[in-house]
């Protein structure tokens, strides 16, 4: 054999085990988690409040809040985003501004979750007074997931090909109405797609509403948007370091953790399945 | 939020609905210079106190102790030990399996593989703190036998595997960006796959590969929970990849809650924000300028 075809072998060797690997920790991952929480998690678990320092009931007040935090971020982040993608595939003179808004998405993106809560912590808790609430939670995910959807929404805007623009516009369409009747429906499912992974992102962050939302134990559910709540991954963190009973807390984190994976892969799932209908629609 | 729509379909007036929509998109703008401007404005007043030499390079954090000691050179270097040793692990597996997926997967295999990548990019941090603190913290204790679990070293591993997804897609982008011309040169002249892979491919994707390399060394810095929990938290100067570290995200988010606002303490933890700030953003934008260079290198235009 050449030494260059061993050289060759060796290499694809290497590729296939870093392949490997990545598949692996997937798959670690979620096989210590699903079979470990899988053994708490049940109706009690999903529907009832915490009990006895937190060793038994269940953790509905977490999935509350979280559901609760994200739906707000979302809706928060949505219209904002969309209009910033919409202005910036749609309208964007090629001005220095437009360059200096890409960039400052760009940089957004890039910003440790830690800081986004530092700034929630100071502009909404502190300076407009909302405290340490759903609101001051979700507003500070929602800028935390800002960037994603703004890429996301301008890719699909940007996919929508040129000729569907002009038909409508050649109509006498305004750029308004092509944008509204033509563009958005037919970008609507790589939108989605992106607010979709956005809802797995919010839901899954910790660092931001750690300042800004959540509390370790709340005695029911929240009642109004400026309540403090429990959340899922926090209640993760709370239950590791803090409590008495580390091992009875652990299997119990084993099961937020499962709850949280379960909505991951749900979410990813959803968006591959909604990525390739449409590229399935693409090519017919 | 319909409201408003409504009234832009009565007004139809295009002007507006333009100006509206390019008032929304200074949003981030917005954002990012309110975030710039509340580290500077709560993190200075720090210095009223310490000079930035002393903060920077000093070697003690006791910001509870009496006097406090706010020397935040062990913290930056638990972060620099833990984005090297992360970097170390996911270099490899991340451009290997960029490589991968670009050069040997078929499209059967692609449409398995992306997927997976793209949910270990999904898992929330917080997943991969509590796997890493209940299964490979105790497990790499009995496998090396040392003495606490918690270290830079299990913090490396764990954050690797984080930054995987993003160095392996930003990579492959930029290696589906290589000319399919440049290959089938090389393999005219008689080299072999790898051969092609190795000198021409990569050295031809090499500022896009380097971007994603970057960005992904922007994830590690900038990942907190993770690194809260499964770090150890000792605020020393790591000897070691055995010792336990604090790095800067996690010693904000574990004493925030515990610093009395407007105090040296809560300051000094905003500078500590503003540190990270500055280093994430100063990642951002050689990506960003490494990235243009190289779409003009490979004629993409912008």
């Amino acid at each position: 054999m050449k030494r260059s075809t061993r050289v060759q072998y060796l290499g694809f060797g290497f590729l296939y085990l870093a392949v490997l690997i990545s598949v692996l920790a997937l798959g670690a991952i979620v096989y210590f988690i699903t079979v470990n929480g899988i053994k708490v998690i049940n109706w009690e678990f999903l529907t009832q409040v915490p009990r006895r320092a937190m060793t038994r009931g269940g953790v509905a007040p977490a999935l509350v809040g979280t559901f609760y935090l994200t739906i707000s971020a979302i809706l928060f982040a949505l219209p904002m985003g969309l209009a910033c993608a919409i202005y910036l595939t749609e309208y964007s003179p090629k001005s220095a501004m437009v360059n200096v808004i890409r960039m400052s998405i760009n940089n957004l993106a890039g910003v440790p979750s830690v800081v986004f809560g530092l700034f929630g912590l100071t502009v909404f808790v502190k300076f407009l007074g909302f405290g340490v609430s759903i609101l001051s939670g979700s507003l500070t995910l929602g800028i935390m997931i800002l960037p994603g959807i703004i890429s996301a929404a301008q890719e699909a805007l940007i996919a929508v090909p040129q000729s569907l623009r002009e038909a409508s516009l050649a109509l006498g369409a305004t750029q308004w109405q092509t944008i509204r009747k033509v563009v958005l429906p037919t970008a609507l499912p790589g939108i989605l797609t992106g607010v979709i992974l956005s809802i797995g992102r919010a839901a899954g962050e910790t660092a931001p509403i750690m300042f800004t939302a959540v509390i370790f134990y709340t005695r029911g559910f929240p009642k109004s948007i400026m309540d403090e709540v429990m959340a899922l991954p926090y209640h993760i963190y709370a239950l590791m370091t803090e409590g008495t009973f580390p091992e009875r807390q652990t299997m119990i984190a084993y099961g937020c953790a499962l709850i949280l994976l379960l909505l991951v892969l749900m979410v990813s799932g959803l968006a591959i399945y909604l990525r390739q209908r449409s590229r399935k629609y693409e090519l017919t | 939020m319909p409201q408003l729509c409504e009234l832009f379909m009565k007004l139809n007036n295009e002007k507006i609905i333009r100006s509206a929509f390019g008032g929304l998109a200074l949003a981030s703008l917005l954002f990012l210079i309110g975030i710039i401007l509340i580290l500077f404005k709560e993190g200075l007043p720090i210095f009223r106190i310490i000079n930035l030499f002393e903060f920077i390079g000093g070697k003690a954090w006791y910001p509870t102790a009496d006097p406090p000691e706010f020397g935040i050179l062990p913290l930056i270097l638990g972060t620099l030990w833990i984005t090297v040793g992360a970097m170390l692990f996911c270099i490899p597996i991340g451009i290997g399996s960029a490589l991968f997926l670009h050069e040997i997967a078929s499209f059967r295999l692609r449409s398995i593989l992306k997927p997976i990548i793209e949910i270990l990019a999904g898992i929330p941090s917080i997943v991969y703190g509590f796997f890493g603190m209940v299964i490979i913290a105790p497990f790499l204790q009995n496998l090396l036998d040392i003495p606490i679990g918690q270290c830079a070293l299990t913090a490396s591993l764990i954050l690797g595997i984080m930054a995987v997804p993003t160095v392996c897609s930003l990579a492959e982008d930029a290696l589906s960006f290589v000319p399919k011309s440049f290959r089938e040169a090389s393999f005219a002249l008689g080299a072999n796959r790898w051969q092609t892979l190795t000198r021409v491919v990569i050295p031809a994707a090499g500022s896009g590969i380097s971007t994603a390399i970057i960005l992904g060394m922007s994830r590690v810095v900038g990942e907190t929970m993770t690194v809260l929990m499964v770090a150890g938290g000792a605020a020393m100067i790591p000897t070691s990849f055995f010792d336990p570290v604090r790095p800067m995200t996690a010693t904000i988010a574990a004493e925030m809650g515990e610093a009395s606002v407007g105090g040296s303490h809560y300051h000094a933890l905003f500078a500590i924000g503003l540190v990270l700030f500055l280093i994430t953003m100063a990642f951002n934008i050689i990506a960003e300028l490494i990235s243009c260079n190289f779409r003009l290198k490979l004629g993409l235009g912008r």
